[in-house]
Order: structure tokens, then sequence, then C-alpha cells
């Protein structure tokens, strides 16, 4: 975005304060289009005058250039299952945030029976695993076209579309795209790719259907090419990809295609290399080795690029110990570091606790919090969870850093009045905690249990341990 | 004046049938029916070329974009204005882009590719890394066979197409001088060596490729068995004799005994230049900042994820105890794969950026503690406590690997040295480090292959 103030912005905005947009003033709504949480678009009065007016649609559209991310950003998919990639400003997280989290596809190939396509999508569809209070899922899947058979990949194409997740149509015969768009173009897949070979029947068909599309070559000046000539032509959803090589020289090259892209785009305002990046760690599976070894490569490629601006990406494994660590990595890389992910601290009951059921306590940290609160919630335990103001660190850190100590116990139990609530004085404090054991008893006068080092243990530590003797 | 109303195949047929110069005032209609108005003469002759590939569209008219785009790319072909402005209603369609209608605009599709040049970015930074060597050999007064540098990067890690990267990332596996807490996966690997730390250290070298070794004197803690530190060192030695490699020391993190553990790690290390494993804000860095200088160690800067107090306590180490510049590594602290490794990557990234762009209170190589990934109930917990999750699946698989994606995404922040336990982890970012660095030569020989794939 090249401007930074909502003052800016502002300056462009009918300044009528109308409220159409939901917000009560328009330096309101000005200071959301820097955060990007609206578009200008929204501003419906600004973009009703300008279809009339030329010389406001001359301004809308240099609001619009001024606002534009750096890098542009497309939707693959519609509806609620829609996926953004791109839309990236900055090279480091630290100088902004990342925006959109890096969109996981996952593969299935028309030669498959369909049984065989059914379970894969089952299991694309129906992923999730707790993380910091919500469940991370998967975005999409990638249908390749093994059989060259337009017809055969069309019914495919149609059978996982019924999914509801956003699709990547691989294939790079113009048939088998043509005959899978017809089916869907509606639904917005992602073509998968044009390259030297076919781009012209590519560019027509993305033209024809106005979906977005991958371009691929390994050579940059190719590609950069490509993408000028495809948006001369009037193609704004483009994806790049610099072709991922699984291996060896080929692996350095990519990861250099890869970052040379983003920088280029962002440091070296180039605008006609600044589209979302693909990556195919998937290429990983064409390595000689056992499928372990594949899996395990896999999950290293996906990762590096997860860390360096890969946007996009075509996995082949579906086991957890791919998906786990690559699917936390976009999480963690793909948080705000701006606000840091905690929770309101104090006092949170648990499962209807009695005066009799134990006081826990806790950090305020969003993971540790969550963590901590879904094991006692899950394994049936009642009981008090303190949650302490350790501006969002966890147990081990704050305890260190100072930010978990005796004397803020004290307060947080004042100020929550858990005295009153319960009819005993024992406090559970977490094990790596241990050390503060003898502090927060004399600055508190409670008695202090040292709680497992993991929260997943509490409820066998409890049946040991409560009630006191 | 009276209309008659066409489907799109009775249309098709009309333009086989008459010879139509122009179609004016063209209406489509909701149930996608063609109205045209009045007399048209259609020349057929004028279609001709379009009409194969107009046919080819046949099959799919029924489809309510296509029928659109159809008659767009008809009547910009005849070129005549397409009537929106009569546009009824659509067919029930889902609201994608899709079922926008373009402006008209005839499509030309060049023949050729407009030809561009990709100019890359290049980055250079005034300032540089230094650079650390860990080890001495006879020559220098020690006894290892080889030593270890970190850093001397002027660009970020493996950018060697911004600045040639002079050393790649070392790793050091840990030691334990007592048994330690340890995963299950990850103390099969070394159950025949848990209780002699000279063999250990040794089977971190010959059998799983460490570069280095850390040995960690856990068992001065007083809470644990308070060995003293003359005895505590006698394991040091032991280590010094069974393996020649360099090493690196730590304490038990008992901020009371470290210190005077540490001395006395420096005093037997004389002349090996060992890494003190470390000096930190809240115990007596002075201390061990001296006797690193005094017997010629390098002293690892450890603080916890925070940039300010790494430059505050950089800042100690050369200006009150100068330290020479040579010899500081840092320890930004490492959390693991989903347990902050989110701020551990930041605050490092941040820390070498500010190394390069010249300050000179933060370009010291970087050391990571990677062995907390194991912290991560994910590497070690046998499945998912929380009920709706995916089955985790075999945690022996799962466990290396929350090693190496915590230590990969930290070697592309900057680390130089990587302090590990499990030896796929260790193999596996070897190979990374050497892939990136520019060590392993191939590829695949198609890498567009897994395209058509039938696996």
């Amino acid at each position: 975005m090249k401007i930074k103030s909502p003052l800016e912005v502002y300056n462009y905005l009918p300044r009528t304060n109308c409220g159409e947009c939901g917000f009560d003033t328009c330096m309101s709504f000005a200071a959301h289009v820097i955060d990007r949480s609206v578009s200008v678009m929204d501003c419906k009065p600004l973009v009703e005058e300008a279809e009339k007016d030329p010389k406001v649609k001359k301004k809308l559209e240099e609001l619009l250039e001024l606002t534009a991310t750096e890098v542009a950003e497309v939707t693959i998919g519609v509806g609620d299952n829609a996926v953004k990639i791109g839309g990236e400003e900055v090279l480091h997280r630290h100088e902004l945030t990342f925006f959109n989290p890096t969109a996981f596809f996952y593969d299935v190939w028309d030669t498959m029976d369909d049984k065989a396509i059914e379970e894969r999508c089952d299991r694309v569809v129906s992923y999730k695993k707790f993380y910091v209070g919500n469940f991370l899922t998967l975005d999409g899947i990638a249908v390749r076209c093994t059989s060259n058979d337009p017809k055969r990949y069309r019914e495919v194409v149609k059978k996982v579309a019924s999914y509801g997740k956003p699709l990547i149509l691989v294939a790079l015969d113009p048939e088998c795209m043509k005959a899978a768009l017809e089916e869907i173009a509606d639904q917005r897949p992602l073509m998968y790719a044009a390259t030297e070979g076919n781009w012209k029947e590519f560019l027509k068909l993305a033209l024809d259907y106005r979906v977005p599309v991958t371009l691929r070559s390994k050579d940059l000046d190719v590609l950069k090419s490509m993408a000028v000539t495809f948006k001369q032509a009037g193609v704004t959803d483009i994806v790049l990809d610099p072709v991922t090589e699984p291996l060896g020289e080929g692996l350095k090259g990519t990861f250099e295609r890869v970052i040379q892209l983003r920088k280029t785009a962002i440091a070296g305002q180039d605008k006609d290399v600044a589209y979302p990046i693909m990556v195919t760690p998937i290429a990983a599976w064409l390595i000689d080795g056992d499928d372990v070894s594949k899996a395990y490569w896999e999950a290293v490629i996906a990762s590096m690029f997860i860390v360096k601006y890969g946007d996009i990406m075509i996995f082949r494994s579906l086991d957890q110990h791919v998906v786990m660590p690559t699917i936390t990595l976009r999480f963690n890389i793909y948080t705000d570091p701006r606000t840091p992910v905690q929770v309101e601290p104090g006092l949170k009951p648990i499962n209807d606790p009695t005066p009799d059921d134990p006081v826990f306590i806790t950090t305020n940290f969003a993971l540790t919090y969550y963590t901590v609160e879904s094991d006692l919630t899950s394994g049936g335990i009642k009981g008090w969870l303190l949650v302490l103001n350790t501006e969002g660190l966890g147990v081990e850190v704050s305890v260190a850093g100072g930010q978990f100590t005796a004397s803020k116990v004290k307060e947080l139990m004042e100020e929550t009045g858990i005295a009153d609530k319960v009819n005993h004085k024992y406090l559970i404090i977490p094990g790596l905690a241990a050390r503060l054991q003898g502090a927060i008893e004399d600055e508190t006068g409670w008695n202090v249990l040292v709680g497992p080092m993991d929260s997943g243990r509490i409820k066998g530590w409890l049946e040991k341990n409560w009630p006191p003797k | 004046m009276a209309t008659k109303k066409f489907t799109l195949e009775e249309f098709l047929e009309l333009l086989k049938k008459y010879n139509v110069e122009e179609i004016e005032g063209v209406k489509i209609e909701g149930d996608l029916e063609i109205e045209f108005e009045g007399g048209a003469g259609i020349d057929l002759s004028a279609i001709a070329p379009l009409y194969s590939m107009l046919s080819e569209f046949g099959n799919f008219l029924y489809h309510a974009n296509m029928a659109l785009g159809y008659l767009q790319r008809l009547s910009a072909a005849l070129g005549i204005p397409t009537p929106f402005a009569a546009q009824p209603a659509m067919p029930a369609a889902p609201a994608a882009p899709t079922a926008e209608v373009p402006a008209v605009e005839e499509v030309k599709i060049p023949e050729e590719l407009i030809k561009a040049k990709f100019e890359p970015y290049k980055e250079e930074y005034p300032g540089a890394i230094e650079e650390v060597v860990l080890g001495a050999t006879k020559a220098d007064g020690g006894s290892r066979e080889y030593t270890i540098t970190l850093g001397g990067e002027k660009s970020l890690a493996f950018y060697t197409f911004d600045a040639p990267q002079p050393h790649l990332p070392a790793i050091a596996i840990d030691v334990f001088d007592r048994r330690p807490m340890l995963a299950k996966a990850v103390r099969m690997h070394y159950d025949d060596v848990l209780d002699d730390p000279a063999e250990w250290a040794k089977k971190c070298v010959k059998k799983f490729g460490a570069d280095l070794v850390t040995l960690h004197l856990i068992s001065t803690d007083p809470l644990l068995d308070d060995t003293p530190a003359s005895e505590a060192v006698k394991v040091l030695e032991d280590v010094l004799q069974a393996v020649k490699c360099p090493i690196i020391v730590g304490g038990s993190g008992n901020k009371e005994k470290d210190p005077e553990v540490l001395e006395k790690a420096a005093e037997v290390a004389e002349g090996e230049r060992i890494l003190l494993a470390s000096a930190t804000l809240d115990m007596d860095w002075e201390r061990i900042a001296n006797a690193a200088k005094k017997y010629g160690h390098v002293v690892l800067s450890w603080t916890q994820m925070d940039i300010n107090n790494q430059k505050t306590l950089n800042r100690y180490l050369l200006k009150r105890v100068e330290v020479p510049r040579d010899s500081i590594v840092m320890d930004p602290t490492t959390a693991a794969l989903g347990y902050g490794l989110d701020y551990a990557f930041t605050n490092m990234e941040r820390i070498r950026i500010s190394g390069l762009k010249g300050d000179t209170d933060l370009n010291f190589p970087i050391s990571s503690g990677t062995t907390n990934a194991w912290g991560a109930r994910e590497a070690w917990m046998i499945d998912s406590p929380i009920e709706d999750d995916t089955p985790w699946g075999p945690r022996e698989l799962r466990g290396p690997i929350w090693e190496i994606i915590t230590g990969l995404t930290l070697s592309l922040a900057g680390v130089d040295l990587f302090m590990m336990m499990h030896p796929i982890a260790v193999a596996v970012l070897k190979e990374v480090f050497n892939t990136l660095g520019g060590k392993v030569s191939g590829g695949v020989s198609d890498p567009g292959e897994w395209i058509f794939m039938e696996v």
C-alpha cells in the first residue's frame, strides 16, 4: 500500500459521514482502509458517483491504485470457503505482518478410482487440529489430470467440486482444462498451468472463463514475459510458479527464484512480478527413497517456503507428521506480530466448579491458556482457573523473565476474590513454575502444590493429589 | 414491431440458413433465449472462419455464463454492440465473478509473448556478522582435530545470490552428565550411553555426525546432585579426551552455581577454545565472561527473546569485560514450533538484520537450543488430548520432524549454531544446510513430472 495515513485516504472520500459503510465517519472508514479490514469499494457513494462522473471515476481509480497491496491478492473459490492468497506488503513479518496465510491444497488425480478419490477428499475436508482456541483446517484440493481424457477429467473435477472446497485444476492440456472449466468455472478454480508451450490457449481460457491462472516457468525472464502478456490481455488474477525442484542444486535454485521474485516485487517495486507465488512440495515425491523420507522432505520443502514467500502450495502427503508441523508453522509465521496472542487475565470457572474444587493458575499466553483450558474442560475436571497477565508469555519464559512472580499471583488472587469462592487454601501451579512454590506460599499464605509439566497430565495428577491430605 | 424468439440452438441454425449482414437489437432473455427484431439478414460467409470455433462451444451453450461469453465473442467478431442494457435476469447462478458480464472488448491473443527481462533486486548490507572460531587445534594450543567457524555472513541466511556465505550453520548434539528427562523417541537412540558422557559424546560424533558436542553439567544443580564444580569438570576432561571436535559446555541454569561451574570449566579446558554456555543478565555474567577472556574461550550471551536485552548484555560483555569481538555468540532463546516459534523467529530475524545493517552490538553469530522442540506435546505425546482432533499418527515420526522444522525455520532467520538431539533431525537439517549452501549437486531430471504421475 503506497499510502500509510488515514488522512490521505480521507481526502479521496465523499466526506459526508453518511454511514453507509457501517462506520460513523469517513475518517473511521479511512482508518479501516489503511488496516485493510475494508476495501475502498465498500464506500458505496463513491463507487456509485464514479459510475456517473468521469472525474470521480478517476479519483476512485487513483485511490484504488494508492491502496493496492504490494503483491496482488488473488481469490480462489467462492463463498465461505474461498481462499485469498498474496496481498502481502512486506518482506519480513516484523515490518508489519504477513496477511494471507499460505493456502494448502492436497492432490487427487483422475485415474484414481472413485472410492479412493472420495477417501482423500473426505480427509482434506474433515481435517482438524486444535490450536489457540480454534481448529486449523486445510484449504482445498488440486485435481490432477493424469488420464489425458477431457471427459474423465471433467467428471472427476465435478465430483471433487461437490466437496465445496476451492480447487486447483492441474492439467497442461488445454482441452482437458477447458472440459473442467465448462463444468466448474463458476466455482472460480485456479488453473495450473500456463507454460511456454500452451500459454496462448491458456490465456484464451483465462479470458473466456474469468478464472485465476498459474504461470509456470523456471526461467524468470519467461515467467515475467508471460505475466506481462497476460496482464496486457486483461488477465489480472495471476499466480507465478517458478517451478519447485525438490533436490540439490535444483532446490537451491528454487529457493533463489522464489526469494528473488518476492524481493524484486516488494523492494524492487517491479509490479510485473508482484503476484502470489506457487510452490509445489509434492515434487518431493519425485526423489528416490521410501515414503517416509519423501514425506519428510515434502514437509521440509513446504516449511522452507512457508517462511519464505510461498502463497499457495500443492501437497501429496496427508500424513499427520507432514500436515501438523506445516499447518502449525503456517499459523506461527502468519500471526500478527503487532498483537501478541494473549487472552484476558482473570478467573475462569471450569465445568461449574464447587467451593471444594481445585484452584489452578496459568498464564494469559493464548497457547498456554487454551491448552490448559481445553485439557481441563475435555478431561471433565471441575476447577477454578486463574489466568495471570504475563503479557502474553508462556510459563517457562515468564517465570524466567519476571512476568510470572509471587507478588503478581497475590494481586490476581485478590482481584478475583478467589479466597471467597473456595473453602480451601490450595493453589496448583504449573510444573514449569515449580521454583516459585516457596515464594508464592510466603506471599499468599496459601499451600502451593506443584502440578505436572504438561497440563495433559493434570487428570492423572489430580487422582493422586486431590483432595490434598 | 413483431418479434420472434429463438433459443441459442435455433440461433445457430439461423446462422446456417440465412445470409445476415448485421444483427441489430439483439436481446437476451431469462431462459437463455435470444430475441432479435425485424428482418435481420446474416452473411454467413462473413463469419465462416469463426464457425468451427463457435460450434465447438455448442455442447455447453446451455450453461449460462458460457452462452453469454459466446454471444460477446460473436457480437465482437461481428462488430455489433452486445445489448447489455436490455439484459434480463440471468438464470440463477452462483454469485461468482464469472457470472459478471465483462465489458465487451475484443479479445486479442498475441502471437508472441511480450518480451520482458527479470532484473533481480540486489540487496547489499553495510555490516557483516563477526566470524567466531570454536575449538583450537594443536597449532593454536589446543587438542582439537578441527575447528568450526561461525558467522561471516554479509547477507541473509542462504541468500548466496546477494553475497557469498562463507560458513554454513554447524550442529552440536547435547550430552548430559546425568540422565536427563528425554522424550522416548530421543532416549531410544542414547539408551546405551546415558550413564557415560564420554561414550555419549563419541556416539554423537561418530554415529550421528555432530560437528560439535554440548556437554551440559546439569548434575551441578543444587536441586539435583549439587555436584561440586571441581568434580563436575572431570567429565569435561573425559569428553575432551573422548572426542576431538570443538566443545560447548553448559551449566545447570542455576544462577548462583553456574558462574562457578563455568569458571572451573574454562580453567580445565584452557587453550581448547570452548563455548561457555551461558552468560545471562540475571546472573554473574561478568565472572563467566572474565573466565572466557582469561582462558581464551568464547562466551554465549543468552537472553530471553528480547532484542534490547540482547543488545544490553552484548554491550556489557564488550565494554565492561572487554571480551574480544570474535569471542561472543548470542542465544536469543528458542521456542518450539507451535509454542512461540513466531517470537523466536522474528526476534532472531530482527537481530540478524540489525547486525547486517551495521549495529555492532548485535552482529554476532546466533545459537539456538533447538532441542527445546521436544517440549512441544505434538512431539512426544502418544495422541491428541483433544477429542475432535484428527488423530496425530505415530509420534516416532512426529517428534523428529518437530525438531527439524523448528531448526529449519530458525536457520532461515539466521541461526549459525544448532544444539540438537534426535539423529534423524540432525541428518535432515544438515542436508538442508548443504543443499541451500550449494554443496549438494544434481536434482531430479524433470521437476514437472509430478503433474502427471499416477501414484
